[in-house]
């Protein structure tokens, strides 16, 4: 059989990406006694997850004894516009404290409360101080404990594997086919159980603080293998990137910042937020400077500050201001530290911060304001699952991590990532491996299907024409930044369609030199595919959605549109052509309805 | 502002030489922005690892202008205008291909490092550890497996064939934080005395000079770990006290 061409792999649950949630689902599945392979894109331990700053919320109660998950729930569900999956937002916030526990029971090192418990910081659109960190490093904190901890879990990794399709056996996975990035050997990973875990998409965007890997793969390996996409037009725009100097646009700053006190200013000098409290959030949030500035200490008897609005407001607001020509001198808004706390304390709570502004932008940040602006952060929608087990639309395929969508809604609230990565990654890796253990028979892909994958991916090298991989790469993002940016419009969308589906045919003529060792152009030309599907998907999603809502801000509907929040957008592929529809959302039961209301 | 010219380490496990590029650069340009920008429009396959670009993933480690350095933080101004800069790869790992080394041998020391053992926990499923009890265990935890500590380390980058047994500073820092945490009830002293290799190390710091995080490795891990292994092992008086008492 042509399959014996390939290097070949056998498993019971196999989980793509490393990072939290891949990690997680992978300690879990493997625990349950599956046979668990992890494939990652880079070497072990390098993941998105890495460079997550603030810190996991989990309702510990352990600075405020107030705090308990109803609140959790309605501040994720408040935040996310209501669009959320509340069946998810439910699990996310009842689960989140257990799975905190356990890292820390795994190794980890949070910060501590006087007591000797786990301190917990303030973060935007959280009620109460609700996210275990570690300084500013909470994600390397949290990779790392569990990369030691799956190491001797007996798991099976593979790193710098890239899969490029999934196999299927008729309706149902079976597996995947990929290639090793050091020989360019290509490999077929057998499976009865796939668990997505690749993260999102943010390099689809020129300013961004995502990674090279984030070129949407999983969500294309879902939309290919059947799955479905949802609400994809609601992608974070974190309000706080480094804006200056150029080299270094994108990268995050910490809403950690604000967390700890710090405040931002426009070129007056005014504390621009209080213009911007949005109708739905103004009975929690303070409406005079000094109101804003007892919170932090005191939240029983002052509201939030404006601040610390969810993202989605401050990045729209920070936004106008720019916009207004009231902004830095290099396009973004003023973020002060320096002037609220002492140099002691910043550099304690924030040295990531202290060491990257120092060493990148010469910029002392106990002394001097930051610059910041918008940054594409975080796939808010994603691949649709089902609550409880994460499953897809396709039988034997999961997702959990910022690749799925629902829980997060319309706009995802800071900390609310890394909580869900640990939830949902362990229910992902539990239901995979439960899967695997009742399948009957073996899955099988058949030998044509891997063939013309083979072909596929060596194509680059075989034809002629003289385009770039990288030129269009670097195209794609002008495009997306200009014409699919935080503030949208038919127009523009269409044109943005017109110019994707123009670099999709200059894809068809890249020719790769050199040979299949390491070499990073073949790479990126394989990942073209994808950046330029989930391109696609955001802006058809972003062209349906006739409203502004959360992440999503179209300048012709700039209202929200209460029959639009009770639909998913949902994007499918259907005979090679990408559709889009509407579909109901279903109904919230009446006990966490009741969670809504009231200011409780 | 002048073109920048950049000797880079091009080639494989079967040979290579620096080849030059100039590449015109902007303000606050690092390193890695420059090597992209070769990749990008002079020399499409060039291979490099790197991740997030701001520091905290580890992955761009080379040697620049002879100096183990993260790529992502090192700013172009360092060097003066128009005189070349060399970028190499990593010296003491097998190359793979122009920048890209194969680092395994670190992701296999790991797997044999005795894991966590923590105590109980409390009722709430918690512990209780006091911040100061903490704080230089969280230094340790900043390592960011850039791994330029092990490359710049001479018991391996001189010696190849010390590396199966001895596990580096990387892994002293690791171990050290194991030792360290206040709920951790297993001892690792014959595991750093008979696995670790830990007695190779002459405290030289060079470990601590290049490591991009500033954990004090030698001062802070190997030496206290050096101190540990000692008073389990060559301790006159425990040394007695064993002989007498037979345990």
């Amino acid at each position: 059989m042509a399959l014996d061409k390939y290097e070949t792999h056998e498993h019971d649950v196999i989980v793509i990406g490393a990072g939290g949630a891949g990690l997680r689902a992978a300690i879990e599945a493997s625990g349950q006694g599956a046979k668990t392979a992890l494939i990652c894109k880079s070497l072990l331990g390098k993941a998105h997850t890495v460079m997550a700053e603030g810190g996991i919320a989990a309702a510990l109660g352990n600075v405020w004894p107030e705090d308990n998950w109803k609140v959790h729930f309605r501040d994720t569900m408040r935040g996310g516009k209501l669009l959320n999956n509340w069946r998810m937002a439910q699990l996310h916030a009842q689960e989140s404290p257990d799975r905190v526990k356990e890292l820390e029971a795994w190794g980890a090192l949070f910060d501590r409360t006087p007591d000797g418990r786990i301190l917990q910081r303030d973060f935007g659109g959280h009620r109460y101080a609700r996210l275990a960190h570690v300084g500013d490093r909470t994600g390397l904190e949290m990779i790392r404990t569990l990369q030691q901890h799956a190491v001797h879990k007996g798991i099976d990794v593979f790193m710098e594997c890239t899969i490029t399709r999934l196999l299927k056996d008729g309706e149902r996975v079976a597996g995947a086919f990929g290639y090793w990035r050091e020989s360019g050997r290509l490999v077929v990973f057998k499976a009865k159980a796939v668990v997505l875990a690749t993260g999102g998409i943010g390099k689809i965007w020129k300013f961004t603080s995502n990674s090279w890997e984030y070129t949407g793969d999983g969500v294309t390996l879902a939309l290919d293998g059947g799955a479905h996409l949802i609400d994809m037009e609601c992608y974070q725009f974190h309000p706080t990137g480094m804006v200056w100097p150029p080299s270094v646009r994108g990268i995050l700053v910490t809403e950690g910042v604000r967390g700890d006190g710090g405040t931002l200013k426009n070129a007056l000098g005014e504390r621009f937020m209080f213009k911007y409290v949005p109708e739905f959030f103004r009975a929690e949030t303070a409406d005079t400077e000094e109101e804003a500035d007892r919170w932090y200490t005191d939240k029983k008897n002052n509201r939030r500050t404006p601040d610390l609005l969810p993202r989605d407001e401050v990045a729209r607001a920070i936004n106008t201001e720019v916009k207004a020509g009231r902004g830095s001198p290099h396009g973004g808004v003023f973020l002060d530290i320096a002037s609220r706390r002492d140099a002691k304390y910043i550099q304690r709570r924030l040295p990531s911060m202290y060491h990257q502004f120092k060493e990148l932008a010469d910029v002392d940040i106990t002394k001097e304001s930051m610059e910041v602006g918008p940054t594409a952060h975080y796939m808010n929608g994603g691949v649709r699952v089902d609550a409880d087990t994460a499953v897809t639309a396709v039988p034997g395929l999961f997702a959990a991590g910022e690749i799925a969508g629902g829980l997060h809604g319309a706009n995802r609230l800071g900390g609310n990532s890394l909580s869900d990565l640990l939830v949902f990654g362990r229910r992902a890796g539990l239901y995979a491996a439960e899967y695997a253990k009742n399948f009957k028979g073996t899955p099988a892909a058949d030998a044509g299907q891997v063939q013309a994958l083979a072909r596929a991916c060596l194509e680059p090298f075989e034809r002629t024409g003289g385009e770039n991989p990288y030129a269009i790469h670097q195209d794609l993002q002008e495009c997306m930044q200009s014409l699919v940016g935080i503030i949208r419009t038919e127009g523009e969308l269409k044109k943005a369609l017109e110019e994707i589906a123009t670099l999709r045919e200059r894809c068809r003529r890249i020719k790769i030199d050199g040979n299949r060792q390491y070499n990073p152009s073949w790479h990126l030309a394989l990942d073209l595919h994808s950046l330029l599907t989930v391109s696609h998907a955001v802006t058809l999603a972003a062209l349906e959605r006739k409203e502004s809502r959360g992440g999503h801000t179209r300048d012709d509907y700039p209202k929200t549109d209460p029959e639009l929040g009770k639909v998913n957008v949902v994007v499918r592929k259907v005979r090679d052509e990408l559709t889009v529809s509407r579909e109901p959302i279903s109904p919230m039961p009446d006990e966490l309805k009741k969670l809504l209301e009231g200011d409780k | 502002m002048p073109d920048a010219i950049m000797r880079v380490w091009r080639g494989d496990a079967t040979g290579g030489a620096f080849r030059e590029y100039r590449v015109p650069t902007d303000e606050g340009m690092v390193v890695l922005d420059v090597i992209h920008k070769i990749q990008a429009t002079q020399a499409n396959d060039l291979a490099v690892r790197w991740n997030c670009k701001a520091g905290k993933c580890g992955s761009c480690s080379a040697e620049v202008n002879g100096r183990p350095r993260l790529m992502c933080m090192t700013r172009m101004n360092l060097f003066p205008a128009g005189e070349p800069i060399t970028v190499a790869p990593m010296k003491t790992f097998p190359l793979i291909r122009d920048l890209v080394t194969d680092v395994s041998s670190n992701f296999s020391v790991a797997k044999t490092i005795p894991a966590f053992k923590p105590g109980r926990a409390e009722a709430d499923g918690a512990f209780r550890m006091m911040q100061e009890d903490i704080d230089r265990g969280q230094e340790f935890h900043k390592c960011i497996e850039c791994f330029l500590c092990q490359n710049v380390c001479h018991v391996i980058r001189d010696h190849p064939e010390n590396m199966p047994m001895f596990a580096g500073p990387r892994f002293f820092v690791r171990l050290a934080a194991l030792e360290m945490h206040p709920m951790d009830t297993d001892s690792r002293a014959e595991y750093l005395r008979l696995k670790a290799g830990l007695g190779f190390c002459n405290i030289t710091k060079c470990c601590t000079e290049v490591c991009p995080e500033h954990i004090k490795i030698t001062d802070n891990a190997i030496i206290p770990l050096k101190e540990r292994v000692v008073s389990e092992y060559y301790d006159p008086v425990v040394w007695l006290v064993r002989k007498l008492t037979g345990k």
